[in-house]
């Protein structure tokens, strides 16, 4: 009887139907969901060229791919992750559907920019799949010069436009996330009253829209300097290719942060509700994001402390790189305090939120070690910091971005995922992570160079126990995109509060309506004031 | 009448996001000025790099800046203050709800811009006739073999900047375009004039843009003869 009072209820997802209603929609939820549809799209084609590139590194020799062609996977592997998939994933997916929700407004401030901003990530999606499939790019995802301007002769351009392109896509979802927490929040949701993920949503589109201009300034240039050889990155005319790497990692450190922030937004949501207790110190949470996301402008210098930069200036920037350790390193004490005498559930989105601590607190413990000038100095360009921050990115922004998918699935879709499977998955992957990439900083430490696939003989045992590791990895990364599927039909009926939340997005109902609320919530308490749900407690099958 | 047009306008333009038109005229201004901040941090790479040129080969970048025209330059400041001063005379009009007034002194707006663009293009055509044009043809009388190559540094920032920044007043003219069109239908009155509000906000950070962009190109170091 309840199962029939739910599927005659009007909600966003059957409000309207047809492509059009899709492809032309305004409603941030819908939005959310395009871009779900599309970066997951991207990650699998990141997925395809890492597995490739894990095969070919089995052996020694160079047998199953040629050097062009390896040049080519990994740097195909970097911009499909981190350009159309790591930074749109959490923001774009998550944070479209729920920033909105969870301040209390029907939807965000420019909703037909929303939808712009998501078509921009496909045009520039296309660009760079034109790029790969027309022949590729073999720059690695960094795109230094000269090599970029002179040398290389693959299609750098079509890839750098796609890029360009998408960095719209993130300016335009920053833009609209600030404006929206400044001018959207329901009466009573003073900022201090904000949920966790909002806070960190709101740093990261700081990020997004002071940093991605200057990446799209550097593409200009690059542009200018391949095409019309102005001179700008080219030694020969009196310019400084360094520059180029300068301004490049002005953005792309900060990228790093566009990333991780809203992955600690997650975490800290889930951590409470699971543990239900009020996030510990959530002012310092709230501050840290803040402060990573001003510290994370001041650091990008530790990309060339063997790149002709001064000592001088090396000691700064490592010096700056400790510091930004500090707001990171609040989170996961608070986090970790917030566990203490909590009534800890260990359902899906927690165990993926504890892999998540575990995995980011090794990767920003190595960070430490890179930021340190003397040690960067042995294993730059290593497989030591490949292993840093896919540490950071994988274990880090995947294993939030799959615990907020399945903290936040039920409201989406109205569905439960199976339970079993799921605690499965997320073990499966922690597992396969580690074996992954752990075996990498030891083969870092002891000299592999990164992106090479010829390799001394004897690296080849930790070699293969990462192409092992990747293998698990990969089995635990389809299970939910099947689940997931499966749960469409399938799946129990979710309740509007499954997990016995605070957040305002569970006051309303799974799937919500299309307003988001049926009356506009008015703010009267705390984010996490547990006493507010006593008795809706979580249920787990 | 008139109060019946605007507020059937003012109904029309609030969206449903929004409670009351206040809000939505907030959230829209603090959206125009994040996109300026954007814009700061977009033109901010190439002054970045201008300045590292201009540090790094401070002699050659004075004599090239001097081949460049500074009377042209400064007459186009001028023209470019006058447009500004005509937005501003717009934004009144609209804040006034004088539909006239809008209309008119936005087709102002725009001609002063025209004028500019065309000024620029002369500035850009002569640097074609006298070889300065970063290219394998490129020649600045006056340096030796050497030096060529940091002289056309500046003159690839040179084109890259006013570029960049005539790009933006292309831009503007277009939104100017549409608001003239949208302002002789009745658009705009005293309660709903955000449009015209935002755009003179472009208008005018287009506008700085070129007050840095003409000192740091045309002045500094120069010693008029």
């Amino acid at each position: 009887m309840i199962t029939a009072a739910v599927q005659e209820r009007e909600h966003y997802l059957n409000q309207s139907y047809g492509i059009k209603s899709w492809l032309l929609t305004k409603d941030h939820k819908r939005i959310g969901l395009l871009y779900l549809f599309t970066v997951t799209l991207f990650f699998f084609l990141g997925g395809a060229f890492a597995t490739m590139i894990r095969i070919e590194l089995l052996t020694p020799t160079g047998n199953f791919v040629s050097s062009e062609t390896y040049n080519k996977l990994f740097t195909m592997h970097g911009v499909a992750m981190v350009f159309f998939f790591l930074i749109p994933s959490i923001p774009a997916t998550l944070g479209n559907f729920f920033l909105p929700m969870m301040i209390g407004a029907r939807d965000l401030a420019f909703p037909r920019i929303n939808l712009l901003s998501w078509y921009l990530l496909v045009i520039g999606g296309a660009f760079s799949l034109f790029a790969m499939l027309a022949g590729g790019v073999d720059t690695g995802w960094t795109f230094y010069t000269p090599y970029s301007t002179t040398y290389s002769n693959t299609w750098v351009i079509a890839t750098a436009l796609g890029i360009f392109i998408a960095g719209f896509s993130s300016i335009l979802t920053g833009l609209n996330f600030i404006v929206t927490v400044h001018r959207m929040r329901a009466p009573g949701m003073t900022w201090m009253r904000m949920p966790l993920f909002v806070w960190s949503t709101y740093a990261t589109s700081l990020i997004q829209v002071l940093g991605t201009p200057v990446l799209a300034v550097t593409i200009v240039l690059l542009f200018c300097e391949r095409v019309f050889h102005i001179g700008i990155f080219d030694p020969n005319l009196g310019g400084d290719p360094v520059l180029f790497q300068h301004l490049f990692w002005f953005y792309s450190h900060p990228a790093v942060y566009i990333m991780v922030l809203p992955a600690m937004g997650i975490i800290s949501e889930v951590v409470s509700v699971f543990s239900r207790k009020p996030p510990f110190g959530y002012i310092f949470i709230a501050y840290a994001s803040m402060a990573i996301a001003v510290l994370g402008f001041l650091v990008w210098g530790h990309h060339l402390f063997v790149a002709t930069q001064s000592v001088y200036a090396g000691l700064v920037f490592s010096f700056l790189s400790y510091f930004v350790a500090i707001p990171s390193a609040i989170k996961v004490f608070n986090w970790t305090a917030t566990l203490y005498k909590g009534s800890i559930s260990f359902a899906t989105p927690m165990l993926y939120a504890f892999g998540f601590i575990g995995l980011f607190t090794i990767g920003g413990l190595t960070g430490l070690f890179v930021a340190a000038l003397g040690f960067d100095v042995h294993v730059t360009d290593t497989y030591f910091v490949v292993a840093h921050f896919h540490y950071i990115m994988v274990g880090g922004t995947i294993m939030a971005y799959l615990a907020g998918l399945h903290y936040w699935w039920p409201k989406m879709t109205g569905r439960m995922y199976p339970e079993g499977w799921a605690r499965l998955s997320a073990l499966v992957i922690f597992l396969g992570f580690n074996l992954t990439f752990f075996p990498q900083f030891i083969l870092g430490y002891l000299g592999m160079p990164r992106r090479y696939h010829v390799y001394p003989d004897e690296f080849q045992v930790l070699h293969v126990l990462s192409t092992a590791g990747a293998s698990v990895l990969a089995v635990g990364y389809l299970m939910p995109m099947i689940y997931f599927v499966w749960s469409l039909r399938y799946g129990k009926i979710a309740g509007a509060n499954p997990w016995g939340a605070t957040g305002l997005e569970w006051k309303t109902a799974s799937p919500p309506p299309l307003h988001n609320f049926d009356e506009m919530p008015v703010v009267t308490h705390e984010a996490y004031d547990y006493s507010t749900v006593i008795g809706e407690e979580v249920q787990v099958g | 009448m008139a109060s019946e047009v605007h507020a059937d306008g003012e109904s029309l333009a609030l969206r449903e996001q929004f409670d009351t038109a206040a809000q939505q005229k907030d959230a829209s201004t603090l959206g125009m000025w994040i996109f300026l901040i954007t814009e700061v941090m977009f033109f901010g790479g190439m002054f970045l790099a201008y300045t590292v040129y201009r540090r790094t080969y401070p002699e050659i970048f004075a004599i090239a800046s001097s081949s460049l025209n500074v009377y042209i330059g400064a007459a186009n400041t001028v023209v470019l203050l006058c447009s500004s001063f005509t937005m501003v005379m717009a934004v009144r009009a609209a804040q006034l709800g004088r539909t006239k007034g809008i209309v008119l002194f936005l087709i102002l707006t725009l001609l002063l811009g025209g004028v500019f663009l065309g000024v620029k293009a002369y500035e850009w055509n002569e640097k074609f006739q006298e070889h300065h044009i970063p290219g394998p043809s490129f020649h600045l009388e006056g340096l030796a073999p050497d030096q060529q190559g940091h002289a056309q540094l500046f003159f690839s920032l040179y084109f890259a900047m006013t570029g960049l920044h005539a790009l933006h007043m292309v831009i503007g003219a277009g939104l100017l375009g549409v608001l003239i069109w949208q302002a002789r239908r009745g658009r705009f009155s005293a309660e709903y004039m955000t449009p015209v509000d935002l755009t003179g906000l472009y208008w005018h950070f287009v506008d700085i843009i070129w007050i840095f962009l003409f000192p740091l190109l045309y002045l500094i170091d120069r010693h008029l003869k």
